[in-house]
């Protein structure tokens, strides 16, 4: 099936097998591998991208389904060589390790810092907390690091939110 | 993966038209596309309703409807949802994980699987899955599964958290399909497993679910709670939704509670609230209502410790809310 997306503001028009996952169009047609397949399963948020401005599990998503959407993966947040706030602040605060998660919990970040309700955590259910480091924690649940960065992630995070 | 035609519908009419045998709808895929890719779901055919235009949420009188492809995050971060229903708003957040529940709708939440082991383990017999073959979970690993109405032929639990809230909001579930249009009161979409545990629900082969209707909130204050094995993005191991409003002179005047995590669909707990509706708001009364309610559970040997779990989740959780 022919289906037109925007990747990082580029127009593509690709030719898919109506299986085929958004996760595996950017990957194995578009050759943009920096989204990455941990589980496969939505579980380990590796390969999450902005669909539209928000973030998803990109192994999730039928490339069909998402015809005519805007996509953002990793390789969209720098503006030429000028690193994205939010790639700076992960260097500074030594966020990663194997880097194997990282392009998950950047745009997973980036999207989560667009997402201003409440979150499980909130005691206020009504009101629109600010980005505590338990905020952070919570709303970060769905990207795993094996390597166990996660005190790195949090403190990178928190540099970069209002 | 096995392949399978795709179309979108333009409307909820051409949905139900282009339903056909081996047909399944799509909405937000975050279950389905996970089972069709275990082999779990095989539908030679889907129908994607997520762009349906039900993505809207609104006042309708004394009542909320909230359209089926309304995304989980939408939900939980709509104005009049939090002010009207906290309850509800802090089930769908603590479900998922934020990816997850910015692409899942509110039908596709009700319909989702479950996640017990067997039953996405193709390798394995399952009477869900494949109807005859079997229950290895009753002897094997049953950690995580039901204690309350289970059968002989599944143990499985549903494992939404919002379904608990809209059980004890009772919401209204809205359908159409082939045989024309209904309303379907929670917790009445879900049914116990008996011996046909291959049907979680109550729909027929083209229902397709429109919207959910939220009745004016009871009186009283409410409180969502989940117990689960780590602090985010985990299935609940017991879950409550409940609301409780006690009178100036202590006695409860209204109660409604839902669990999760214990059963085959959101259980509402109609024994523990006849039993508190009338009389003290006590944690003696709590602790009594609580064992009236799990008195019919009937563990197995590794999930045995839901009872106790949920007979403390239900007692903490009224004396919280009791003033």
């Amino acid at each position: 099936m022919e289906i037109t997306l925007q990747v990082n503001g580029v127009p593509r028009a690709v030719d898919v097998d109506p299986r085929m996952s958004l996760l595996d169009l950017l990957r194995e047609r578009l050759g943009l591998i920096g989204a990455k397949k941990g589980c496969d399963h939505g579980q380990c948020g590796a390969c999450t991208v902005l669909i539209d401005g928000r973030r998803a599990n990109s192994c999730l998503a039928l490339a069909v389904a998402v015809d005519g959407s805007q996509v953002t993966t990793v390789e969209g947040l720098a503006d030429g060589e000028d690193l994205h706030p939010l790639q700076a602040a992960f260097i500074e605060h030594d966020a990663f390790q194997c880097g194997y998660c990282t392009p998950g919990q950047l745009c997973s970040a980036l999207g989560m810092l667009g997402e201003p309700g409440p979150s499980v955590v909130t005691e206020d259910i009504t009101a629109d907390p600010g980005l505590t480091p338990e905020e952070i924690r919570e709303r970060m649940s769905g990207n795993l690091c094996r390597c166990g960065a996660y005190v790195n992630i949090v403190s990178a995070i928190a540099e970069v939110a209002p | 993966m096995k392949p399978f035609d795709y179309a979108r519908a333009a409307s909820t009419t051409e949905a139900v038209r282009a339903f056909g045998p081996g047909t399944m709808y799509l909405g937000g895929g975050t279950n389905l596309v996970d089972l069709m890719r275990l082999g779990v779901a095989e539908p030679e055919r889907l129908v994607d309703v997520s762009r349906l235009p039900l993505d809207r949420i609104e006042a309708v009188g004394d009542r909320v409807r909230v359209g089926a492809t309304v995304r989980n995050t939408d939900l939980a971060f709509d104005p009049l949802i939090r002010a009207r229903y906290p309850m509800l708003a802090r089930a769908v957040l603590s479900g998922a994980s934020g990816q997850v529940r910015n692409v899942a709708t509110v039908a596709g939440n009700l319909l989702q699987r479950t996640r017990c082991t067997y039953f996405q383990d193709v390798t394995r017999p399952c009477n869900k899955r494949r109807p005859g073959s079997g229950c290895p979970a009753i002897e094997g690993d049953h950690a995580g599964l039901a204690v309350l109405g289970t059968s002989g032929a599944c143990v499985a639990t549903h494992p939404s958290d919002m379904a608990v809230a809209l059980a004890a909001l009772e919401a209204e579930v809205h359908v159409t399909g082939p045989a024309g249009d209904r309303i379907i009161p929670m917790p009445g979409l879900h049914r116990l497993p008996g011996d046909e545990p291959e049907r979680d629900t109550v729909l027929e082969p083209g229902d397709l679910i429109t919207a959910v209707e939220l009745p004016p909130p009871p009186p009283g204050a409410s409180l969502y709670r989940k117990v689960r094995e780590r602090a985010s993005f985990a299935f609940a191991l017991v879950s409550i939704a409940a609301v409780l409003d006690v009178r100036p002179d202590g006695t409860v005047g209204a109660c409604r509670i839902a669990l999760g995590g214990l059963a085959h669909v959101p259980w509402r707990a109609e024994r523990a609230e006849q039993a508190l509706i009338g009389g003290p708001a006590t944690g003696e009364a709590f602790l009594e209502a609580a064992e009236a309610e799990l008195e019919p559970a009937r563990p197995l040997p590794r999930n045995a410790y839901k009872v106790p779990l949920a007979r403390n989740l239900i007692v903490s959780t009224l004396e919280e809310l009791a003033p």
